[in-house]
């Protein structure tokens, strides 16, 4: 078995991202209008700014990642480029996998990289703290990207299977959101909290790509 | 042992009987469990006065939520690897009613959460959450399964969803718990440890058993239910073909 | 002559929901046979040739694959904004096939003119032209085609079947689900 269909599936899944017209820039405006709407809605005091904010970049983080993973696998079963995929030879649930990675490095990395300039405007202190967040939310929308992959499989042949996709993606989401934010409270269980972040996700990786890949399976069937 | 019960003939003629005797016992367990409950035992001012009667339904609803969602993932899982059409149905008729029951303990639980809570409430916080996510893995499931063109579609998506869905769960679980337990500064109270004076014990367990034994009984219509409608839809589509 | 059928299947039968599509379906292929299938739109051709091409499960029935296939459907697997070059590229790339042979293909195919237009601007031919240039890319013995002719014009049609032509020569084998005059002599019809 030779990687270069799942290679392959990983550019493209690249050049996809930024080819759909603003690319990934959607879900980045998707996440800053969130971040600017809060303070609008809950009042402007720096100190329940300061304490809600990490949940609701989580939040944001989160639905930011449900609003790319529609595309990502329902394009390739309408045009029949999904049958081909799945005749190259390759595991399905690795092409899965690579197209999945791919949109977390376009639309989930770059969020996380500009998560210090929100924490900020939700009145962070500017510290170190603020880089370890961002490892934190690398890892957390790795998580979301991969467990709504699967939504995203699953409901990659109903028309307009956005809220299927938030549905079921929703519970899965839970743990990888509840360690991160606890990760960030810098309360009672923030020192074990990224730990078990990192160990979900590294969960998600090892049982959403098997998932994913016989959700599109069955997309072709 | 399995196979022996995949004939959904064999099926119909055991659930013919058995479903009415699940419904007989459930309901006098669970007449009993609320007669008990409602008037005979104690109000434990503790607890919240009266309100806490409401217990001998949240708490057992609780169980049937998170046991009807793990019958549902091994039902799906043996139909994934054994292909035994009894149990895919059996998956899609526990769904509605795991749904119904997972319902039926959020409204108690906050029927509970109105007056002023007392110790037994936090364990009832994690509890309310995980059943909250099981909620929505419920709603998930059935939205999918109607989401998909043919029924053996619904099939596979639906066992998919619930084999990912059961391996999270103890996941979501530990996470809620963690999130709870560091939030509240007393400890976790278990409901069925020793704690928990033997007045309020006996109709809490038969309470439990009731409601499994309906839920039991229901599930075995709703499959009977399905099955006839299967035969149904295969004879019409027979006399479509002019068989 | 006993040489091994390239594609076989057995007894394969369908079912889509309760509807019986097809039933007791075998077929063997071998080396510069076609096998054209016919049948009224929705009889459950494209489901055989997805059987075929393994995608599609089988209520009843196995195939036996003894060599590669490429797959031609009736949606070309194009994104809007892949051009000809690009999707070759692609494709080429993830068989492991060699990428300076592109041109060449695009060339044969008549696309070097529109060969960086993107897909949504490329005519029904274009993109048909542009689909079929992957059986090009890499020698495969099998090749299942689902209305290949669909959109071609009759420059395109004489284009495809001289690849069709070329590729019996050379031992391979075709099977296709057509509408109309085939254009090419089949060794069997298969009517669903």
């Amino acid at each position: 078995m030779s990687a270069s269909p799942i290679l392959s599936a990983f550019r493209q899944a690249l050049t996809e991202a930024w080819a759909g017209g603003a690319g990934a820039l959607m879900p980045l405006g998707f996440f800053a209008g969130a971040a600017v709407l809060v303070p609008l809605g809950i009042g402007t005091d720096p100190d329940t700014l300061r304490a809600v904010g990490p949940g609701i970049l989580w939040v944001a983080l989160a639905l930011a990642s449900l609003v790319t993973l529609e595309r990502i696998f329902q394009a390739d079963v309408e045009d029949g480029a999904l049958d081909l995929w799945l005749q190259t030879g390759a595991p399905a649930s690795m092409i899965a996998a690579a197209k999945a990675f791919a949109h977390w490095l376009t639309a989930g990395l770059p969020l996380a990289i500009l998560s210090p300039i929100f924490a900020l405007m939700f009145q962070a202190k500017a510290d170190t703290s603020l880089l370890t967040h961002m490892g934190l939310y690398a890892l957390g929308g790795l998580a979301f990207f991969f467990w709504g992959g699967v939504g995203a499989a699953l409901s990659a042949t109903v028309r307009r299977g956005g809220l299927l996709i938030s549905l079921i993606a929703l519970p899965l989401y839970v743990p990888t959101a509840i360690f991160g934010a606890l990760a960030m409270s810098g309360g009672p269980g923030s020192t074990g909290a990224p730990l078990f972040l990192a160990a979900s996700t590294l969960f998600a990786l090892a049982v959403a790509p098997f998932a994913m890949g016989a959700a599109l399976r069955l997309a072709a069937d | 042992m399995f196979s022996w019960f995949a004939n959904p003939h064999r099926f119909l003629t055991l659930s013919s009987w058995l479903a009415p005797i699940c419904y007989a016992l459930g309901a006098l367990l669970i007449a009993w469990s609320l007669w008990q409950g409602l008037w005979i035992v104690p109000k434990d001012e503790y607890q919240g006065g009266d309100i806490m009667r409401v217990m001998f339904l949240h708490v057992p609803a609780a169980w049937l939520a998170m046991a009807s969602y793990m019958g549902m993932a091994v039902m799906s899982f043996i139909w994934f690897i054994w292909r035994h059409e009894v149990a895919d149905i059996a998956a899609k008729a526990i769904a509605p009613l795991g749904a119904t029951w997972t319902a039926l303990c959020l409204a108690t639980g906050s029927i509970w959460g109105k007056p002023t809570w007392g110790t037994w409430w936090q364990w009832d916080d994690a509890r309310m959450m995980s059943v909250l996510f099981m909620f929505f893995l419920f709603l998930g499931y059935m939205a999918l399964r109607a989401a998909m063109d043919t029924r053996q579609k619904a099939a596979r998506a639906g066992a998919i969803l619930a084999m990912v869905g059961a391996i999270n769960v103890p996941l979501i679980k530990f996470s809620v718990d963690l999130f709870t337990s560091l939030h509240q500064d007393a400890s976790v109270i278990t409901v069925d440890g020793p704690k928990m004076a033997a007045v309020y014990l006996w109709p809490l367990l038969a309470s439990g058993l009731g409601h499994s034994l309906l839920f039991a009984g229901l599930v075995m219509t709703l499959m009977r239910a399905e099955i006839w409608q299967r035969r149904a839809a295969q004879i019409r589509a027979r006399l479509m073909a002019g068989d | 002559m006993s040489t091994r059928a390239l594609l076989s299947a057995t007894d394969l039968g369908m079912i889509r929901g309760e509807r019986i599509l097809f039933r007791n379906v075998s077929l063997a292929a071998h080396a510069g046979e076609a096998i054209v299938l016919r049948g009224a739109n929705g009889a459950g051709k494209t489901t055989l040739l997805r059987i075929l091409a393994g995608l599609t499960r089988p209520e009843t029935g196995n195939v036996n694959r003894a060599a590669s296939h490429h797959w031609i459907a009736h949606r070309e697997g194009l994104k809007p904004h892949e051009t000809p070059r690009t999707h070759l590229g692609l494709w080429a790339r993830a068989w492991g096939a060699p990428t300076d042979q592109i041109d060449d293909v695009l060339n044969k195919m008549a696309l070097i003119r529109p060969s960086d237009v993107s897909a949504r601007h490329l005519s029904a031919g274009q993109r048909r032209r542009t689909a079929l240039a992957r059986l090009l890319l890499q020698e495969r013995p099998v090749w299942l085609l689902d209305e290949p002719l669909t959109a071609l014009d009759a420059d395109g049609r004489e284009l495809l079947l001289g690849m069709i032509f070329e590729h019996r020569m050379q031992g391979g084998t075709i099977i296709a689900a057509i509408h109309g005059d085939a254009g090419f002599d089949s060794t069997c019809e298969v009517t669903i």
